[in-house]
Formats: structure tokens, sequence, C-alpha cells
């Protein structure tokens, strides 16, 4: 009766593990897009059970290791206004130009608050009337409603002292861009499951009608994951490309229609920077004009300032699955979750910092 | 940080639920839900928010996943 045993029995997994074995047919490089599986593949101890042939490939799927130094330099600028800024936990420690980042800002006095929801930030405004609140807007598309949502309650309740600087990215063009960089050689994507939630199965389907590239939304269970690999190597193995959405019982095909009506009614697209990445186009979420009171690029004049690049750090090239973690010089040595130098060995799920942590 | 975790719902007040997961409880909006929840149900929530509503069943195969791994860190 209870499916959680299917998805974890072993047995059913070491079934799974003998098709792909058997299936696989030379090196199979697949990339997952999302912290969460990040985590779920090195925790299961999935790689090590794997086919050699198969290289397992973290993307760009973890917000916090993809925000641009010169988006944290905003942060950072902000945080020396007279300001009140409220934002996730995972962001605090991610260094920016110079190493510097908002921990050490609050250090010195600045008015830092971890949030675990954008409401909350709006609650600190509306307890403290005197104080400007601005939230520290980064997350896909699981997180962007969340903050729409927080926004127009903001408006609803004519509330003047709390704005959102949005750093929001949208995972598909980011995917879009991968697939485009002939620099990359990625033969599956298992796709994020909670962004999933949110948009459906529809503004993946480019992937496999453009690039031919076999994409499947997978869970987080040993087994979902197990599943995705063997679909994707099949739909290779048998040149029969499509999108899969093989995470049925949290996704449904069509997505979450009121979030995403939410989501656009507050936001726009915009050219985002990614770390290691660059200019995206049409990759970001920017505030709209009807809602520019409740903007801090705006209210508080924020732009994006100019800064040099960390020396040394490969996260861009760790992020398109060009390099592994260890083949960056600073990693285990300069770099290290301590005193990490990327952002890519900050966020618990981080590839630098998962591989650090399984010391691979 | 995309990380959501299925909570049951224990009781509604207008758009905020009371949610619960290994004896941990929490308070989540319903904003954004696509489909009204009722209480039994289990939410994926994430950020304060429920995000999308999942069979019972599927809820707590879904919770055992997290309780035994990496999810609770996040829930306060
Ligand atoms: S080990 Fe550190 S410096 Fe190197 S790529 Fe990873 S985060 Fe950047």
């Amino acid at each position: 009766m209870n499916l959680l045993n299917k998805f974890k029995d072993p047995k059913l997994c070491l079934n799974i593990l003998a098709q792909i074995r058997a299936e696989i047919n030379g090196e199979f490089r697949f990339m997952e897009v999302c912290g969460t599986h990040t985590m779920a593949i090195f925790q299961s101890g999935i790689r090590t059970l794997l086919p050699e042939q198969i290289v397992h490939l973290s993307g760009p799927g973890c917000p916090v290791c993809v925000t641009h130094d010169r988006e944290i330099a905003a942060y950072l600028a902000l945080s020396e206004k007279d300001l009140v800024i409220a934002t996730f936990g995972d962001l605090i420690k991610v260094p920016g130009p110079g190493g510097r980042n908002l921990k050490m800002a609050q250090a010195e006095g600045a008015r830092i608050k971890v949030v675990y929801s954008a409401f909350d930030a709006l609650q600190i405004a509306l307890e403290n009337p005197d104080d400007k609140v601005v939230f520290l807007g980064v997350g896909f598309e699981t997180t962007a409603p969340t903050v729409a949502a927080v926004i127009r309650m903001a408006r609803e309740q004519g509330v003047g002292n709390f704005s959102v600087l949005s750093f929001h990215k949208l995972v598909p063009p980011a995917l879009k861009a991968l697939a485009t960089d002939q620099q990359i050689t990625v033969n599956g994507l298992l796709l994020p499951g909670h962004v999933s939630t949110i948009i459906g199965l529809e503004p993946y389907l480019f992937l496999a009608q453009e690039y031919k590239m076999p994409s499947v939304i997978g869970g987080f269970e040993p087994l979902d994951i197990l599943q995705a690999i063997l679909i994707m190597i099949r739909q290779k193995n048998q040149g029969q490309v499509e999108v899969v959405n093989n995470y049925k019982r949290v996704v449904s095909d069509k997505g979450n229609a009121r979030a995403m009506e939410i989501m656009y009614d507050v936001f726009v697209t915009c050219d985002a920077l990614w770390r290691g990445l660059g200019v995206i186009p049409d990759s970001g979420l920017a505030v709209r004009k009807q809602y520019q009171d409740f903007d801090a690029s705006v209210v508080h004049d924020q732009k994006l300032p100019q800064v040099e690049e960390i020396p040394g750090c490969k996260c861009g090239e760790v992020l398109k699955g060009l390099i592994s973690p260890d083949r960056c010089p600073l990693y285990g040595t300069r770099c290290t979750p301590a005193r990490p130098v990327g952002p890519c060995m900050v966020s618990t799920e981080g590839s630098c910092a998962a591989y650090y942590k399984y010391r691979l | 940080m995309c990380l959501a975790i299925p909570m049951e719902i224990k009781s509604i007040e207008d758009n905020v639920a009371t949610v619960e997961v290994g004896g941990v409880r929490n308070q989540v909006r319903l904003d954004i839900i696509d489909e009204p929840a009722q209480v039994g149900d289990f939410v994926i929530v994430h950020a304060g928010f429920a995000l999308r509503r999942i069979d019972r069943e599927e809820g707590l195969e879904t919770l055992k996943l997290f309780q035994e791994g990496l999810g609770l860190e996040l829930v306060k």
C-alpha cells in the first residue's frame, strides 16, 4: 500500500541498475539542475553504484550558486544604506567582490535579518513602520511566486516601507543556454522536481524538439533518480527523444496555473546575469512597473555595480559541467565550506560543497 | 534552495494553514496553491507557502524521505 517502500526498495533499485548496466552503450553524461537532486544523489550513494560510463554533472541548479558577484555587490550596497535587509539564510555567506559577504556587513552593523519566507519580511515591515525593509529576492520558479504573492499583499495593505530587490531566475532559458553551448557535452537532463511543480512540462518541450536532448522530470528518491537515468539512456539508444514527467505524484503536466499567474502579474521577464554563465536573455524576473513602489531597484535607486571577478574561482566551469570541483586549483585548499571562496562551496546544495562533504 | 517539504494540514483559517511534519508545527500560506486544500491533505511547502496539494499516501511517502534525509533543517 505504501508506495514509499517501493521508491526506496533496494531490490527495485538494483533491478533498475541492472537494466542500466545492460542497456548503457558508451559514455553517458547526465546533468541535474536542482540542488536538491545534487544532495539526494550524493547522499543516497547513487554515484558510487552507477556504472563508470555514467558521468554525473551538477549544473546551474542552485539559485545561490548562480547569484552573480554584481548581484551580491548590489545587496551589499543596499546593506550600507539605512535599511533593514531581510534575506534567506542561504545568501548571507555568499562571497561578493573582495570576498565580502552580507554576514560581514552584519557584523559591522548592517541590519540584516534572516527570514524563512518573504512573508516574514513583510511582517517585519508592518511591525516596524519607521524602518524601510528590503527583501532580497533570489530563487527560481519555485520561490518567485511566493515573493510575488507577498508583493501583492503589500500593495493590497498599502504598506509603504517594504520593497524587493528581485534577482529571481528562470530555469528553462538557462537550459536553453546550456543546450546551445558547443563546449558542453551532456547526453541527458534530469529536470528539477519543484520548479516543475510550478511550471509543468510545457516550458521544457523545446529541449526534445529543438535540441534532441533526453529530459526527465524526476523525484528525489533513489528509485526516482535511477528510473530517470534509465529513461534518458533508453531515449538516447532508441533515438526517440521526448520530455518525460516521471514525478507525477507531485508534478502535474500543467504545472500550477495560479502560481504562474501571480508570478507574471507582479514580475516580467528580463535578461539576467548568471554566475559563470553570463547574461542569459529573458532568464530573470524584474518587478513590473505597476508594482514599482515595491521594487527596491526603483525605491532605493539600486543599480548593479561593476565588480572584479573572484580570482581563481572556477564556479562557472563547474556549473557548466566542464570540470569537476576537485579540478579547481582552490578546491579543498583555499576554498572549503568553512572558508568558501566561491558560491558553489557556500550552499550545502552547491557542487563544490557536496563534493567536499562526500570527499569524492 | 528549492527544497520543498510535504506537510499535513491540521487546520485552516482564512488563507493560512497550520501544518505539521514529524511533530513540528508551522504556519503556511495558501495564496498560490491551485486547488482548494482541506484539513488532512498533504501539501508541498516551500518558503512559507503551500505550492501544491498531493495525495495523502504519496505525501506520507515523500515525507519519509525527508525525515530520514535532508529536509528538516529548513522547518522552523
Ligand atoms: S572550489 Fe571554490 S573557488 Fe573552486 S570553483 Fe568551487 S567554489 Fe569556486
